[in-house]
C-alpha cells in the first residue's frame, strides 16, 4: 500500500505541472496591457513602466516566465497581484469561505442523497422508487446557473426564509448556496446508492442473513447497506475535490467571497498570478481527493489490493 | 454444440414439424434470433417513456431552432418599444416584454437556435477530438498511450467551466481564427477544449478491449492497414457508447454556453442568447422575475431533452441492464 501511495503521489506532479503550464501559457497570451490599465488616466513614464514589466517578467519568453514561476513556488512565492497583493494570502483569505460552501454542501449531499437512496433501493419500483428517479432526472437536467436562480428568487426573495446573497449571517447562509452546488452530485448520490442496494438486496450473503432468522432492519442496516456503501462513500469523497474547484457559479450567483469568485475575478481584471495559482490549487485538490478516494476504497473493501 | 449445428437442429424441427402434418410455420424460424444491437435496442426504446419526452422535447426545439419565426408568433425579437418595458406576461405577448420593450417570446424563441447550433457544434469538436486521440492511445498502446493518457488526465483535472472561461477570455485578444471572434465558433471551441476527456477515455477502453481479439488478428493477416483495422474493425464497437455519451453531453454543453455567456464571455450582445437574458434579467429579479424566468424554464427542458434521451439510449443499447 506505501508503495502505491508513492507511487501515486510522484505521477501527480507531471499532471500539476501541465496543468499549470497550460493555465500559464493561457493566460501569457493576455495581451492587455495590465500595467497601463493600472495606471489609469495619467501615463506612465517609460522607465516606471519598463521596471514594473521587468518585475512582474512580462517580456521574457514563455517558458523562462514558467521556470520562474516554478522557481518561486519551491519556497511558496505564487507571485503577486497587480496591486503588489501576494496571491497566497489572498488564498488564504478566500480558501475558508469556499471549504465552509463545500463542508455543507458535502453534507446535504450526503444526507440526503443517501436517505433517498436507501429508501428507494430497499424497495425497487415502488412509490418512492419512482418519486426518486422522476425528481433526480429533474435535478440533474436542470442547471446549476437556472437552479441557483430559482432557489434565489423562491426561498429567498419570495419565502425570505434564506439570506439572498453574501455571508453576513455565518453558517445559515451558506445553507442555499450549499444545497445549489450539491443538487447535482445529491441526486447522483440518491441514484448510485439505490443501484447499489437493490443490486446488494439479491446477494448471496443477504439471503443467508435472512435464512438466519435476523429481523429486516439488520439486515438492511448490518448487511447490505455496509457494502452498498463502498462506491457511495467514494463517489463523495471524490466530490469533494471536485466541489472545491467548480463553485464559481454559485460563488457569483449568491456572492460568495471564495476562491470561485476569486479566480472569477481574476479572469476578468487579467491577474495572472492569481488565475495560476488559484488554478494549480484546484487542480491540486482534485488529484488529491481522487487519490484518498482510491486508497479508501481498498481499506474499505479488503478485496481489492493494490500491491 | 457449434452454430451450425444448432442451425441444422432447427431446420430438423421445422421439417419434423411439417412432416407430422402440423401447419407450417408462416415465420422462418432460423432468422427470429438475428436481431442486431440497434433493432434490439429499438425495441427497448420503443417502451421507454423517458425517451418519446426526449424526443419530443427534442424535435420541438429543433423545430423551434430551424424556424423560430412560427413560434414567436410573427412578432420580431429586434422590433421593441421602450414604452412597453418589462411588461408582464398577457394573452397578446405570452412572455411579455424586456427591459428595452422586445417582445420575450421572440427572443426565447429566437435563443434556441443559438444554444443548438453551439451545443451540437461543440460535441462535434469533442467526438472529433475524443475519437482521435482515444483511438491513436488505445490501438498504439505503450509509450505514446501513457503519454496521452498523461495529457488527458491534465486536461480532467480542469473544470470544464474555469478551462473555457479562461480560453474565451484570452480568445479575443489573439490572433487564432475562430476562437478570437467571440461568436458562437468561439465558445465551441473553447467547450471542445475543456470538454473531450471522457470521449477518450471511452474511444480508449473500447479500443484496448477488442484490439486482441481474433478477427482484428485476421484483417491484420489479410494485409489491411493500421488505419483501415481501425475505421472498420475496431471504433464500431465504440459507436454504442459514444453515442449515448454525445447525445447528454449535447445538454450539458447547452447548459456550459448558457453559465459562460452569464459569467460574461461567452456570446456578446447582440447576439440573442439564452445566458444573455437571464444575466440581464438579474439585476431586474425583485421587478420583472419573468425575465429570468422563462428563458430559464426553456434552457432546462432543453437539457432535460438531451439527458432524457441519452438516458433512455443507454438502458436499450446495455443488454446487461435489461430485466
Amino acid at each position: 500500500m506505501g508503495r502505491y501511495v508513492a507511487r501515486r503521489l510522484l505521477l501527480t506532479i507531471p499532471v500539476l505541472i501541465g496543468a499549470s503550464f497550460l493555465i500559464f501559457a493561457m493566460v501569457y497570451a493576455l495581451p492587455g496591457d495590465p500595467i497601463r490599465a493600472l495606471a489609469g488616466d495619467r501615463p506612465l513614464s517609460a522607465a516606471v513602466e519598463a521596471q514594473l514589466k521587468a518585475q512582474f517578467h512580462l517580456n521574457d519568453p514563455l517558458l523562462v516566465q514558467y521556470g520562474k514561476y516554478v522557481g518561486n513556488l519551491t519556497h511558496l512565492d505564487l507571485g503577486t497581484d497587480f496591486h503588489q497583493r501576494p496571491v497566497l494570502e489572498i488564498i488564504t483569505n478566500r480558501l475558508p469561505v469556499t471549504a465552509k460552501l463545500t463542508l455543507v454542501a458535502v453534507l446535504l449531499e450526503a444526507a440526503i442523497g443517501l436517505t433517498a437512496g436507501v429508501l428507494a433501493g430497499i424497495r425497487r419500483n415502488g412509490y418512492f422508487d419512482n418519486v426518486v428517479l422522476v425528481s433526480t432526472t429533474l435535478i440533474i437536467s436542470i442547471p446549476i446557473l437556472v437552479l441557483a436562480f430559482v432557489s434565489q428568487y423562491v426561498f429567498g426573495l419570495k419565502f425570505g426564509w434564506f439570506p439572498i446573497a453574501g455571508i453576513q449571517q455565518g453558517w445559515y447562509s451558506y445553507l442555499l448556496p450549499g444545497l445549489v452546488l450539491a443538487s447535482g452530485s445529491l441526486a447522483y448520490v440518491a441514484r448510485l446508492t439505490r443501484t447499489s442496494i437493490a443490486e446488494n438486496m439479491r446477494a448471496d450473503y443477504v439471503r443467508t442473513a435472512r435464512a438466519k432468522g435476523l429481523p429486516n432492519r439488520t439486515v438492511i442496516i448490518r448487511h447490505t447497506l455496509r457494502n452498498s456503501l463502498i462506491p457511495v462513500i467514494t463517489f463523495i469523497g471524490a466530490d469533494v475535490g471536485a466541489l472545491l474547484g467548480g463553485a464559481i457559479v454559485t460563488e457569483a450567483v449568491f456572492n460568495i467571497p471564495g476562491i470561485g469568485r476569486a479566480v472569477f475575478d481574476a479572469v476578468r481584471g487579467q491577474e495572472g498570478a492569481v488565475v495560476v495559482g488559484i488554478v494549480t490549487l484546484m487542480v491540486f485538490f482534485f488529484i488529491f481527493f481522487n487519490l484518498v478516494v482510491d486508497v479508501l476504497y481498498a481499506v474499505l473493501d479488503p478485496r481489492i489490493r493494490y500491491d | 454444440m457449434t452454430d451450425q449445428q444448432q442451425e441444422d437442429l432447427r431446420h430438423d424441427l421445422v421439417e419434423a414439424g411439417t412432416t407430422t402434418g402440423l401447419a407450417a410455420p408462416s415465420v422462418d424460424v432460423t432468422s427470429d434470433r438475428q436481431n442486431s444491437l440497434w433493432s434490439d435496442a429499438w425495441a427497448q426504446l420503443r417502451r421507454n417513456p423517458l425517451f418519446w419526452i426526449g424526443a419530443f422535447l427534442g424535435v420541438f426545439f429543433l423545430v423551434m431552432a430551424l424556424a423560430p419565426s412560427v413560434f414567436a408568433r410573427g412578432a420580431d425579437p429586434r422590433a421593441c418599444a421602450l414604452t412597453n418595458s418589462k411588461l408582464p406576461p398577457s394573452s397578446a405577448h405570452w412572455m411579455g416584454f424586456d427591459q428595452q420593450g422586445c417582445d420575450y417570446l421572440a427572443n426565447v424563441v429566437y435563443g434556441a437556435r443559438t444554444s443548438l447550433t453551439i451545443g451540437v457544434l461543440s460535441v462535434i469538436g469533442v467526438l472529433v477530438l475524443g475519437v482521435i486521440v482515444g483511438a491513436i492511445a488505445g490501438y498504439y498502446g505503450g509509450f505514446t498511450d501513457s503519454l496521452l493518457a498523461r495529457i488527458t488526465d491534465i486536461f480532467f483535472a480542469l473544470p470544464l467551466i474555469l478551462g473555457a472561461l479562461i480560453l474565451l477570455r484570452v480568445g479575443p485578444s489573439t490572433n487564432i481564427p475562430i476562437l478570437n471572434t467571440r461568436g458562437p465558433g468561439a465558445v465551441a471551441v473553447a467547450l471542445a477544449a475543456f470538454g473531450w476527456m471522457t470521449a477518450m477515455r471511452l474511444v480508449r477502453s473500447q479500443v484496448i478491449a477488442v484490439k486482441s481479439s481474433d478477427y482484428v488478428a485476421a484483417a491484420r493477416a489479410m494485409g489491411a492497414s493500421n488505419l483501415r483495422i481501425l475505421t472498420r474493425h475496431i471504433l464500431p464497437n465504440a459507436v454504442a457508447p459514444v453515442l449515448v455519451f454525445a447525445t447528454i453531453t449535447v445538454g450539458v454543453l447547452i447548459a456550459a454556453e448558457a453559465t459562460l455567456t452569464y459569467l460574461g464571455v461567452g456570446l456578446q450582445r447582440p447576439a440573442i442568447s439564452w445566458g444573455l437574458q437571464i444575466s440581464s434579467g438579474q439585476s431586474l429579479l425583485r421587478t420583472a422575475p419573468h425575465l429570468v424566468l422563462f428563458p430559464s424554464i426553456i434552457l432546462s427542458l432543453t437539457v432535460m431533452a438531451f439527458i432524457m434521451l441519452g438516458d433512455a439510449l443507454r438502458d436499450a443499447l446495455d443488454p446487461r441492464q435489461r430485466s
